[in-house]
C-alpha cells in the first residue's frame, strides 16, 4: 500500500540551512503522527516541508508517492500563524469555503456536495452559528476553530496540523480530538505539530525533535521521561497552582513555574 | 437650479463628458485593482509603479513614441527590478521597492529637465489632463479596464486566498509567485493607461482611496470592488463639477473628492460603529 508520507535520509531547513537532519519515518493510511518538540526545535519546518511549503535540504520526501503538492486535493495544511489582515472582508463561511477551491481550480463551480462539505467542518467545530459572522470580528478561539474548519472542509487524505490546539478551551479540544480519532478510523492520515505531550500520547505515533530526530515510534512506547527531557530539556507535571518542573538536564533541582 | 448646476457642465460640453466617462473607466480599474492593493499591504509597490513610469514616459515623448508605451516599458522595468533587488541581495522587497522609487523618479526628473519643451508636458504626466482625452483614448482605457476586469474574475480565487495566506494558495495548487505578479501586473496596467488622465500622482490617489473607503464598510471582497469602484466614479463626477464651476485642476480636484469620501466614512464609522464591521461583536 502507497504510504501517506515517507521520509528517507530527509533534511529540513531554510534556504539550504538544515534545521533537522536525518529524518525517516513512513505514515500509513489511517495513522496519527505528532511533531514534539520545543520552540525552534524544527515541527513547522518538517510541517511545511511535508505540505510542500519548503524544498527539503537533502534526502526525499514522498506524499501519496509522489512529490509534495502534486495532489492539492488530497493535502490539508493548517499554518501555525495566519498573517490575515485584521481589515480583510471575509466571513466565517467564506474562509471555511476556501478549502474547496483546491478541488476545482481556477473555473469549476462548486458543487452542492462542497456547500455540505462546508456546513458539516463548520458544525464539527461549532462555528456554523458563525457563519455569516466577519472573521475579524471573532475572538481567537473562534478564528482558531474557524482555520480547523477550513482544513477539515478540504475532505482530505493527509492533514497537516500546526499548533491546532493553540487557543481552544477545553470543551473545543476535545471536539476536535474525537474529531481527528474519527477521521483517522475513516481512512484519513493527520500529522500535527505540538508541545503538548498529553496530545501527543493520544496519537498513534510521536517523533520527538530538538534539531535532532530524538525519538520516534509507538506514543505509548517513546513519550518517556528520559526521552521528554532530552527533548525539551526539563520534565513537568501540573499540580494545583501550575506547573512543577520536576527534573531539569544537568542535574538542575525542581522548581515551581506559574 | 441645483439639477441646472449638476447637469450643465455636462450638456453639450463633448470635452466633459469624454473625461467623465474615462474617469469612470478609471474608477471601476481602480476599484478592482486598489481593493487587492489594500488588502495586501502592497500600497507602496502601487506608488512606487504610479511614480516609476515617470522616466519611461519622458523618453518615449523625447523619441516621439506615445507616452503609454514608454510607461508600461517603466513600469515593467519597475516589477523585474524589485525582483532582481530581492532575488540577488538580502534586502527586503520594501527596500527594492524604495531603491528604484526613487531612483526612477529621479532618472524622469533629469530627463525632463534636460528640455524646456518638457516642462508643461511634466505637469501633463504627474497630473493627468483628463479634460483633453480623445475618443481613441477612450477606446483604450475600456480595452484595458476589460482586461482588468477579466482578470480579476478568472484569478479571484488565487487572489482571495493569496489575500487569506499565500501558504494557503499554495498548497492550494495556485503557486502564490505566479499570482502575485499577475497582480503586479494588473497594477502596471491600472497605472498605464489611467495615467493620462490623472496623472502618475494622482493615479495612486485613486487606487488608494476608494478602496481603503469600501474597506471601512465592506464585509465581503466583492462588495468592497463594487463599492470601490462607484466610490471613485462618485469621486470622479465630484472631482469634475468643482473643477468646471470653481477653476481647479481636474485631476487633483478628483483625488481630493476621493480623500474626503475616506475621512468623511471614517468620520462616520466612529459615530456610528454598527455602520462598519463590528470588531469584537462575536467575542
Amino acid at each position: 500500500m502507497t504510504a501517506s508520507v515517507e521520509a528517507r535520509a530527509l533534511g529540513v531547513g531554510y534556504q539550504g540551512e538544515t534545521v533537522v537532519a536525518d529524518i525517516g519515518f513512513r505514515l500509513e493510511p489511517g495513522q496519527l503522527l505528532a511533531l514534539v518538540g520545543s520552540n525552534g526545535s524544527g515541527k513547522t519546518t518538517l510541517l511545511k516541508t511535508i505540505a510542500g511549503l519548503l524544498p527539503p535540504v537533502a534526502g526525499a520526501i514522498e506524499v501519496f508517492g509522489g512529490k509534495p503538492l502534486s495532489r492539492p486535493a488530497g493535502v490539508a495544511y493548517m499554518g501555525q500563524f495566519h498573517p490575515t489582515s485584521f481589515m480583510l472582508p471575509l466571513r466565517v463561511r467564506d474562509v471555511v469555503r476556501m478549502a474547496r477551491f483546491a478541488r476545482h481550480g481556477l473555473f469549476g463551480r462548486l458543487s452542492a456536495a462542497d456547500e455540505r462539505a462546508v456546513q458539516e467542518a463548520m458544525a464539527v467545530m461549532g462555528v456554523d452559528q458563525l457563519a455569516h459572522a466577519p472573521l475579524n470580528a471573532l475572538s481567537g478561539g473562534q478564528r482558531q476553530r474557524v482555520f480547523l474548519a477550513q482544513a477539515f472542509a478540504r475532505d482530505a487524505d493527509l492533514i497537516l496540523l500546526d499548533e491546532p490546539a493553540a487557543n481552544l478551551d477545553g470543551a473545543a479540544r476535545g471536539i476536535y480530538r474525537r474529531h481527528l480519532r474519527s477521521l483517522t478510523e475513516a481512512g484519513r492520515s493527520v500529522v500535527l505539530a505540538t508541545h503538548d505531550i498529553d496530545e501527543a500520547a493520544e496519537c498513534d505515533r510521536t517523533m520527538l525533535l530538538a534539531h535532532r530526530v530524538v525519538a520516534y515510534g509507538v506514543s505509548a512506547e517513546i513519550l518517556t521521561q528520559k526521552a521528554i527531557l532530552s527533548t525539551f530539556g526539563m520534565v513537568g507535571k501540573y499540580q494545583e497552582g501550575g506547573i512543577v518542573i520536576v527534573e531539569r538536564e544537568h542535574g538542575h533541582d525542581g522548581c515551581q513555574d506559574h | 437650479m441645483i439639477l441646472d448646476y449638476m447637469v450643465s457642465p455636462f450638456a453639450g460640453n463633448a470635452f466633459m463628458v469624454n473625461a467623465l466617462l474615462a474617469g469612470v473607466l478609471v474608477s471601476i480599474a481602480c476599484g478592482i485593482v486598489g481593493t487587492f492593493v489594500v488588502l495586501r499591504g502592497l500600497a507602496f509597490i502601487g506608488d512606487a509603479l504610479a511614480h516609476g513610469v515617470l522616466p519611461g514616459v519622458a523618453v518615449a515623448m523625447l523619441l516621439g513614441l506615445p507616452g503609454m508605451l514608454g510607461a508600461a516599458v517603466g513600469a515593467l522595468g519597475m516589477i523585474f527590478g524589485i525582483g532582481f533587488i530581492t532575488r540577488r541581495s538580502n534586502l527586503s522587497s520594501d527596500t527594492a521597492i524604495g531603491l528604484l522609487f526613487v531612483g526612477m523618479l529621479a532618472l524622469g526628473v533629469a530627463i525632463v529637465s534636460r528640455s524646456h519643451a518638457f516642462s508643461g508636458d511634466l505637469v501633463r504626466i504627474l497630473f493627468g489632463e483628463i479634460l483633453g482625452i480623445r475618443v481613441s483614448e477612450l477606446v483604450t482605457q475600456l480595452a484595458a479596464t476589460i482586461v482588468i476586469a477579466a482578470l480579476a474574475v478568472v484569478c479571484h480565487r488565487p487572489f482571495l486566498l493569496l489575500c487569506f495566506s499565500p501558504e494557503q494558495a499554495e498548497v492550494s495548487g495556485f503557486p502564490p509567485r505566479r499570482y502575485h505578479a499577475i497582480m503586479l501586473l494588473m497594477i502596471a496596467l491600472t497605472v498605464v493607461v489611467s495615467f493620462r488622465t490623472v496623472g502618475t500622482l494622482l493615479v495612486f490617489g485613486m487606487l488608494l482611496a476608494p478602496a481603503a473607503s469600501a474597506a471601512l464598510f465592506s464585509r465581503k471582497i466583492t462588495t468592497m470592488v463594487l463599492c470601490a469602484s462607484c466610490i471613485g466614479a462618485g469621486s470622479v463626477y465630484a472631482g469634475l463639477l468643482a473643477s468646471y464651476h470653481f477653476n481647479i485642476a481636474a485631476g487633483a480636484a478628483i483625488t481630493l473628492s476621493a480623500s474626503a469620501v475616506f475621512f468623511l466614512l471614517l468620520a462616520l464609522k466612529q459615530l456610528l460603529p454598527g455602520l462598519g464591521v463590528a470588531r469584537g461583536a462575536a467575542k
